[in-house]
């Protein structure tokens, strides 16, 4: 069972607030590309190098790792850092919570009841719709800078003029997408 | 280190409310998208709203750091990705941050949207120099851009002459009187009741 929305909100308001109070906003999506950066680090170990002249000290021959003086290239040769294990424990927390709870519905782990009742069983048919929103939701985070986190909650809570914008786009294609995507109501 | 145990609370109590407020299930995303149960838009709402009325209350109280806040830039970008992350968004019923969750929770739908995320995020590294070519990342109204000016901070307002706390504060309840004021539904059963309701008028001739 849900929290009701009010419960629920003023929950989260408390934690996206002990954020900002005790370090930084809330943010998500660019843990994407820390990760990316750290497995192709692995394979290619020339594409995170120590380097004293770049403001934080590494650099990238990848110009999106490289940017903002190696910002993103530095998390990937130190990936304990605040960040990155920040969205570590949020895993760990929302795993904790539904094992408290009892744990998801064995059909609900395949595909939400709405799905299945506008496009029917098929696992395969979810998991690649699944794994196409996927693409399109990290790449237009990382084009914007940011996702429903790190712009439309720790933006708008900040009274951020980006927030506002990202949180337009968002809804402008999330809901005509959705109300054509799944006619019927689960 | 202390940063490192900070993580671990915060993050982890994250992860925990994500999942109890239902924005674990991509049914209630969906949902919310389609009109057709808003449970997830007022929480989120709500949510906006308390944060940000305690936050400027506290930093106009001078109990909370400025130097913690963190305003992203603000360019034609946002607005594009923004879209383009709404279009996926509808179509899997996940974000980065709850497809992550989600996936912790046993959901494998969500498994497959964090494979996608990882491969449309590497996508982004490949072509970002390009992008970046494109123009579409420069700054549009002064970059990172709050509404009001926040003292303590250098960054640009919009209304440079108004305190953003107090717009910060005004924002807040404005959207917590949203949260309060939308119903349920949209769109649906239950909808054109609840609607016939407030038009008693309308709604007799809908019973007719």
């Amino acid at each position: 069972m849900v929290l009701n929305w009010k419960t629920g909100g003023v929950l989260l308001g408390l934690v996206f607030l002990m954020a900002v109070v005790m370090v930084k906003p809330i943010g998500v999506s660019t843990q994407f590309v820390i990760f990316d950066g750290i497995v192709w680090d692995t394979v290619n170990p020339d594409v995170v190098v120590e380097q004293p002249e770049a403001k934080s000290g590494y650099a990238s021959p990848n110009a999106y790792l490289n940017k903002s003086g190696g910002k993103y290239a530095k998390n990937v040769a130190n990936p304990l850092n605040y960040s990155f294990i920040f969205v570590l424990a949020m895993i760990a927390g929302a795993g904790l919570s539904a094992f408290l709870r009892g744990g998801v519905d064995r059909a609900e782990r395949t595909m939400p009841a709405i799905w299945r009742a506008n496009f029917g069983e098929s696992p395969w048919k979810r998991y690649a719709m699944a794994f196409a929103g996927g693409f399109i939701v990290l790449y237009g985070a990382r084009l914007a800078g940011g996702c429903t986190s790190g712009h439309m909650m720790s933006g708008m809570m900040q009274t951020a003029l980006s927030g506002y914008i990202f949180a337009a786009g968002a809804f402008a294609a999330g809901i005509p997408v959705a109300m054509y995507l799944y006619s019927k109501e689960a | 280190m202390s940063h490192i145990i900070l993580a671990i609370v915060i993050g982890a109590a994250f992860g925990f409310v994500l999942d109890r407020v239902g924005a674990t299930n991509p049914g209630y995303i969906i949902s919310m998208l389609r009109l057709g149960n808003l449970h997830l838009m007022k929480t989120i709402l709500l949510a906006i709203g308390v944060s940000s009325v305690i936050m400027f209350a506290g930093l106009m109280a001078g109990i909370i750091d400025p130097g913690h806040l963190d305003i992203k830039a603000a360019y034609l970008g946002v607005f594009i990705g923004g879209a383009l992350l709404g279009v996926g968004f509808a179509a899997a019923g996940y974000c980065p941050g709850t497809g992550l969750a989600a996936a912790a929770t046993g959901r494998k739908d969500a498994l497959f949207f964090t494979a996608g995320g990882l491969l449309g995020a590497a996508a982004y590294m490949g072509h970002f120099a390009w992008v970046e070519n494109t123009g579409v990342l420069e700054s549009i109204a002064g970059g990172k851009t709050t509404l009001g000016k926040i003292s303590g901070t250098e960054y640009p307002a919009l209304f440079e002459a108004v305190s953003g706390e107090t717009i910060g504060i005004i924002m807040g309840l404005v959207f917590i009187a949203v949260a309060f004021a939308l119903p349920a539904r949209l769109r649906g059963e239950g909808a054109a009741e609840r609607n016939a309701h407030s038009h008693s008028r309308t709604a007799d001739a809908v019973k007719r």
